[in-house]
């Protein structure tokens, strides 16, 4: 009885969940699994390219079905002054670029009734319908369901003949953008970790108001802004920014410091940024560490190192643990802070799915590159639950 | 004391301002006992074990292990057994890698340790719980792990800091008994702490007293209950009843006391001033002899008394009497020796000549 009011009284705040914030990112990462733009335009075309192998041409009936759909889309089009096959171009244009000019061009040259067969007629328009792959960029786009966006994330093409095979180099770019935001929020663990020790041990085992006004001192960036901060890192950084001016004035370099616009800075403001979530579950684990544990083991004659590694450190493993998975989960969805800071080749993933959302308009990309960030975030939870155990987080 | 294991000369702890925790102590522990520190919390007792431990350097002085000066040695490097009130045992460690511990970090190899951790366990009749976490076991055996933790590498001296005081009485008079016959079979030295003086007495070959960062009197648990040197001491240590006084005469090894409730009595000048200071008179509750009689009837230097409450605790009956005016004496009787008034009835005490000791009065010494 009391746990159905329970969960009848937190019924409003999952269904507001529900509807603002799981509802809305499932709808957004469905779009990276599915295909809808070319199906609605070419109907009667990916009906008849459904049965059809990809290891040749498709038959004529593929060819008249195309022109029929073109025809179709093109009145439709003109009447609603819609661009839906401005839309299907675009989306065949990321499988196979050319696509864009083609399509239009294309569905323009048909619209007038022709004798003859449509092969020969669509071949003559451009030599492009005589190629396998400009068929099977189609099939592949025909949906419901696809694997081209989730392909192309991981650098990955399927041919016409449903083989998969690596992205040709120049359109190789995700592994390496996914190993680049990996590394960097690696870095910025380290560092994180590094720097958050000695603070963390000062903070707990300092009594009274000193230790308050530390803890207050570490949390006062969690009352600023992101974007404010990652600014501030900007007017201190750039060429003509306050350190550089620092430096030169005091005689130290002679040309300004490249600061910006490189890997540097956007790991000394994540590490800045990231910090407090290390410090407090590493001050938790240190306040719940018995202090004659330490003790116990000098006095069985145990050196200070090995206090350290055999004893100290095991116990404060869940601390650590907490705090590197919270601050490497956070970098590894870090957006603001490497587009303002960072140059083209420190960009992390999130900034590639806001690029193909906002800019490139390929929302399937957009959300296959999201679902390979939820991927990755999910294995390092999995990891560390397989290595530390989830009790022991609960612990620290 | 000839070649004692540990010698503390002159050592003193203070922390800042105010008076030092340990001031100016001496101390010899001679091998193969077991020395008890008895005080109160703030006695300096633990202060003292943490100096030899290493986890506090004195002021001043010198410690020295085997004639060694290990006062400005790391706690690590001293090769002292430590037995804490927590246990302190490692909690993510099982309880043979516990044991194993010092062994491993004085790098014995794996066959040896194994078997030195079968015996230490053994001896603490734990065999069979090596693989257990400590978690999983009883506070007196987590207690019995930390000592075979404290023995297993064959320190010179075991310190225990309060080990009991975390346990049940049933449990904690068992473990002073296991303690106890340890230490007369492996004849290890041990230095053991405590506030608890009955614990002091069951375990110990000497007891320091500790009071107010001094060793007020350091001896055998026997001499310690029957001749106890000052009034600090003769309280704290076992029951006694203290009589505020003023002395009226006295030679050199008894004086006559005026009680502050009106009788005049003899006690034993052990620690006491000349005629017209203040003092107190201790007597043992046990040596309190009461009877239904009359006080002439009793015999020589017999008191008259009001029985004002008694209780009866099985073997004994407890007694407390009014003395004089509005002194009051508290009694022990053993159960089966006759009738007593009622409360509120006339009855008459005597002690044995010896019994009763005259202090200097705590009070007027500080």
């Amino acid at each position: 009885m009391r746990r159905a009011s329970a969960a009848l009284l937190t019924a409003p705040l999952l269904l507001f969940l529900l509807v603002t914030f799981v509802a809305p990112i499932a709808a957004f990462l469905w779009r990276g699994v599915t295909d809808t733009e070319v199906a609605p335009v070419l109907p009667r075309t990916a009906a008849a390219l459904s049965a059809w192998d990809g290891r040749a041409l498709p038959d004529e009936a593929a060819f008249a079905a195309l022109v029929e759909d073109l025809r179709a889309a093109r009145a439709r089009d003109r009447q609603a002054g819609g661009g839906s096959i401005a839309r299907a171009a675009a989306r065949l244009n990321a499988d196979k670029p050319g696509f864009r000019g083609l399509l239009p061009m294309t569905a323009r040259r048909v619209e007038a009734p022709f004798d003859g067969a449509a092969r020969a007629v669509l071949i003559t328009i451009s030599e492009e319908w005589g190629e396998v792959e400009t068929w099977g960029a189609i099939a592949r786009a025909a949906g419901p369901l696809s694997s081209f966006h989730a392909l192309t994330a991981l650098d990955l093409r399927q041919d016409a003949a449903g083989a998969i095979r690596a992205a040709p180099e120049d359109q190789s770019v995700f592994r390496a953008v996914l190993l680049r935001s990996l590394w960097i929020s690696l870095l910025v663990t380290a560092a994180c970790l590094l720097l958050a020790w000695p603070i963390a041990w000062l903070i707990a085992t300092t009594r009274g108001a000193a230790g308050i006004l530390l803890l207050a001192a570490v949390m006062l960036p969690f009352w600023i802004s992101l974007v404010v901060r990652t600014a501030a890192w900007m007017v201190l950084l750039q060429r003509e920014g306050v350190v550089n001016a620092a430096l030169a004035a005091t005689g130290i370099v002679d040309a300004p410091l490249p600061l910006m616009m490189n890997r540097f800075a956007v790991v000394l403001a994540m590490v800045h940024i990231l910090l407090p979530f290390m410090v407090l579950p590493l001050v938790a684990a240190f306040r719940a560490l018995d202090p004659r544990l330490p003790r116990a083991a000098a006095s069985l004659g145990a050196p200070p190192w090995r206090v350290f590694l055999r004893v100290t450190l095991p116990l404060c493993l869940p601390g650590i643990g907490a705090g590197c998975l919270l601050v490497f989960i956070q970098a590894l969805g870090f957006y603001v802070t490497p587009a303002l800071l960072g140059g083209p080749n420190d960009q992390m993933l999130a900034w590639f799915v806001g690029f193909y959302a906002t800019r490139s308009v390929n929302w399937g990309l957009a959300a296959a590159l999201s679902i390979l960030l939820l991927v990755a975030v999910g294995l390092c939870v999995a990891l560390y639950g397989r290595l530390a155990g989830f009790r022991r987080l609960g612990a620290a | 004391m000839a070649d004692p294991l540990v010698r503390f000369e002159g050592v003193r702890k203070s922390y800042g301002a105010g008076p030092a925790a340990v001031q100016s102590l001496d101390l010899d522990i001679a091998r193969g006992e077991l020395l008890t520190l008895l005080g109160p919390s703030g006695s300096g007792k633990t202060t003292t074990l943490m100096m030899l431990a290493g986890f506090e350097l004195p002021s001043a002085g010198r410690i020295l292990l085997e004639g060694r000066d290990i006062a400005r040695l790391p706690p690590h490097r001293r090769g002292v057994g430590v037995v804490f009130q927590s246990y302190a045992l490692f909690p993510h460690m099982s309880v043979a890698e516990n044991v194993a511990f010092p062994l491993s970090v004085r790098g014995v190899a794996k066959a040896a340790q194994a078997d030195r951790v079968r015996r230490a366990l053994a001896m603490v009749r734990l065999e069979s719980y090596g693989e257990r976490r400590p978690a999983q076991l009883s506070g007196g055996q987590q207690q019995r792990v930390a000592l075979a933790r404290a023995l297993v590498f064959e320190p010179p001296i075991v310190l225990l800091d309060e080990p009991l005081g975390a346990l049940d009485k049933a449990l904690r008079e068992e473990m002073q008994l296991e303690i106890r016959h340890l230490h007369q079979r492996l004849g290890v030295t041990m230095m053991y702490v405590t506030h608890d003086q009955a614990e002091a007495l069951t375990l110990s070959d000497r007891i320091a007293v500790f009071e107010g960062g001094r060793i007020r009197q350091c001896a055998d648990p026997r001499r310690l209950y029957d001749r106890p040197a000052d009034a600090f001491v003769a309280g704290f240590v076992g029951e006694n009843n203290l009589l505020p006084g003023r002395i009226e005469a006295r030679d050199a090894e008894s004086c006559e006391v005026r009680l502050a409730c009106g009788p005049v009595v003899r006690a034993e000048a052990v620690d006491a001033g000349g005629p017209g200071e203040g003092c107190l008179v201790a007597i043992r509750p046990e040596r309190v002899a009461v009877a239904g009689v009359t006080a002439a009837e009793l015999g020589e230097g017999a008191l008259p008394a009001t029985v004002l409450e008694a209780i009866f605790l099985g073997d004994h009956v407890r007694l407390r009497l009014g003395l004089g005016d509005g002194g009051e004496v508290v009694a022990k009787r053993p159960a089966g020796l006759g009738a007593l008034p009622e409360p509120g009835g006339a009855a008459a005490i005597a002690w044995p000549e010896g019994a009763a000791f005259a202090f200097r009065d705590a009070g007027a010494r500080v």
